[in-house]
């Protein structure tokens, strides 16, 4: 019982900040219909910035986190400057194929400069205990940090000028370019965002897990299953497949082999893509 | 002569494969020999996924599922129940085209984006399951022990025998590739590709025709995962399902050109030879992967249509050669 507890908790702890990772992909999919293959390799970008910081400026991590998401912000930025704002009207193989060249860019010279050995940001905040369970210090700040994010990005999405310029765009882009809203920065800025948000989770993980230039790729596939899950383009639903995500994770290794946990995980993705497409809380539309 | 004017594109196709399977021939040399089966299994495999990417419109990311799969199949009938290598081929392609027609059936509902979210998923979800599946080894997978290449007269002549089935099913994959090009059902595919629901008030059944086109590009993948293996030696669940190499499979579809049946194939032998290119050179051999996707990423922008859709497109005459 008392192992079937930690285990939920560790995998809820996690399961916001997966989420995090996948409001980013959900985010972009929502507003430009693009699927972002580049994905994986900012996270993994996310968790080599706070390791260089902490490491070799000697930043505490999470004043790092600050300088990583801008960082992620901007990278989003020139990604779709350069990439993908002349694919945006092409089919979707072209977006698939030229988000994946950039991820073929940044794993090749990843590989080259950190090798594709293991990393650790040796942190720690000591242990917190509740009763029966005890967490990791990292894991909590973590899952604090990835609900203020959500936050966040609520209040400026809903609260905002800018946040509401990309609901309208989301929305139909046409219309609101015909309503004054600069759609190309609009778009641009959306897609910082979604690279924002997945170099900040994955900045959050490295603070926990160990990693390599190559762990960005079992994250990314996370964050499809947690975009179906909760609705291709819904950033709220996206929190909440995070959550069935890291709970599934937390539940599997109390009943069977923790091996089985992907199998479940990928099973439950065609499932919900061919049951409902449309996700748990229902997509953009 | 009429004949042969009329299947003109198809004979340059061939021609491109001959040169492949001969070049070995002539050198004489086994590292030659490797390199060339490489090369033929990448043309092969994209031409088949050329069938349901190119001429269907379906973006299939997670192909090499059906490679992982009847290489698993033809593996364990080799390696554990004793088969001939002839018979795992049989039952490689066989099961990798019904699996593939029972995940067709369900997945070919999905359009755009979320079919190609589909099979990354089935191929993560099966990688994972073979994993767990102690029949298939688990996770460390299967070997064969090096006694059974006596039956095909000792491991080099093994080899040797590898490469000869390799040629002929690159053959075979190309010349089914061309059947379909030019026939009726061919046509209906490409009609799916450039709008569905106009191909389907004309008359074309989509679901069938959808899901015959990806059976019959799962067939021949299946076939070339026993082959593979069994010169491989040794089998494992990341060897049989690298979504990489599958995005490399799309990758060479497009740098060809896609929809076309000359396109595949001088993408995938371009693609494989500039990595070997790269790979070997001492300035790129770090970064050849970011040489790769730039490269990608200026065809992707520039052109779009691949190497033989951008001949097609600027000298017209060319296109009843080109197929």
């Amino acid at each position: 019982m008392d192992f079937l507890l930690s285990s939920l908790s560790d995998g809820l702890l996690i399961g916001f900040i997966y989420g995090v990772a996948a409001m980013g992909l959900t985010l972009i999919f929502g507003v430009m219909d693009v699927i972002n293959l580049a994905h994986g390799p900012i996270i993994a970008l996310g968790m080599f910035g706070i390791y260089l910081t902490f490491n070799n400026i000697g930043l505490q991590p999470y004043i790092g986190l600050i300088l990583v998401a801008a960082i992620g912000l901007l990278l989003g930025i020139i990604i779709y400057l350069i990439v993908v704002r002349r694919v945006l009207d092409a089919p979707h193989l072209s977006t698939l194929l030229a988000t994946f060249s950039v991820n073929m860019i940044i794993i090749g010279l990843g590989t080259a400069y950190f090798s594709t050995a293991p990393y650790n940001v040796d942190f720690s905040l000591g242990r917190v205990s509740l009763g029966p369970i005890t967490l990791l210090g990292t894991r909590v700040i973590g899952a604090l940090a990835a609900i203020l994010v959500t936050i966040g990005l609520y209040l400026f999405l809903y609260r905002t000028r800018p946040g509401r310029y990309i609901r309208a765009v989301a929305n139909n882009r046409n219309a609101a370019e015909l309503m004054g809203v600069p759609s190309n920065k609009i778009l641009a800025l959306s897609f910082g965002l979604g690279t924002m948000l997945a170099a900040f989770s994955g900045g959050l993980i490295a603070t926990f897990f160990p990693f390599t230039i190559l762990a960005g790729g079992s994250y990314e596939l996370k964050s499809f299953v947690i975009c179906v899950l909760g609705g291709m383009g819904n950033p709220i639903g996206a929190l909440l497949g995070g959550l069935i995500l890291g709970l599934i994770e937390g539940i599997i290794p109390t009943i069977m082999e923790t091996t089985w946990v992907p199998v479940v995980e990928f099973a439950l993705f065609v499932i919900i893509l061919l049951v409902r497409p449309s996700g748990l809380l229902g997509a953009k539309k | 002569m009429k004949l042969l004017n009329n299947h003109l594109g198809l004979l340059i196709a061939l021609s491109v494969i001959t040169l492949l399977a001969v070049w070995p021939l002539v050198t004489q040399k086994p590292a030659d020999r490797e390199v060339a089966f490489t090369i033929l299994r990448a043309v092969a495999l994209a031409s088949s996924l050329n069938i349901i990417l190119g001429y269907t419109g379906y973006v299939s990311f997670g192909h090499i599922v059906y490679f992982g799969i009847g290489g698993y199949v033809g593996f364990y009938l080799i390696s554990q129940q004793g088969y001939s290598l002839y018979t795992a081929m049989l039952a490689g392609g066989f099961s990798a085209g019904l699996i593939a027609f029972l995940i067709g059936k369900a997945i070919l509902r999905l359009r755009g984006a979320y079919f190609a979210l589909a099979t990354i998923g089935i191929n993560q979800a099966i990688l994972a399951f073979v994993a767990n599946f102690d029949l298939f080894g688990g996770p460390i997978g299967m070997n064969i022990n090096f006694q059974l290449y006596q039956d095909y007269g000792g491991a080099p002549k093994a080899l040797q025998l590898a490469f000869y089935i390799m040629v002929g099913i690159t053959f075979v994959t190309v010349l089914v590739s061309y059947a379909v090009r030019t026939s009726k059902f061919g046509l209906g595919l490409l009609a799916i590709r450039e709008d569905e629901d106009a191909a389907e008030v004309m008359g074309v059944v989509a679901p069938n025709a959808k899901t015959w086109a990806y059976v019959l590009s799962a067939i021949f993948p299946g076939i070339i995962g026993t082959l593979f293996f069994f010169k491989n030696a040794n089998i494992q669940p990341h060897d049989a399902f690298p979504l990489h190499t599958s995005i490399e499979l799309l990758v060479m579809v497009m740098l060809g050109g896609y929809g076309t049946v000359l396109g595949p194939i001088l993408g995938a032998a371009g693609y494989q030879r500039m990595r070997g290119l790269l790979l070997t050179s001492p300035f790129f051999k770090d970064i050849q992967l970011s040489v790769a996707g730039i490269l990608l990423l200026v065809i992707i922008l520039f052109i779009p249509a691949g190497i033989v859709g951008w001949i097609r497109n600027r000298f017209p005459k060319t296109r009843r050669v080109l197929q």
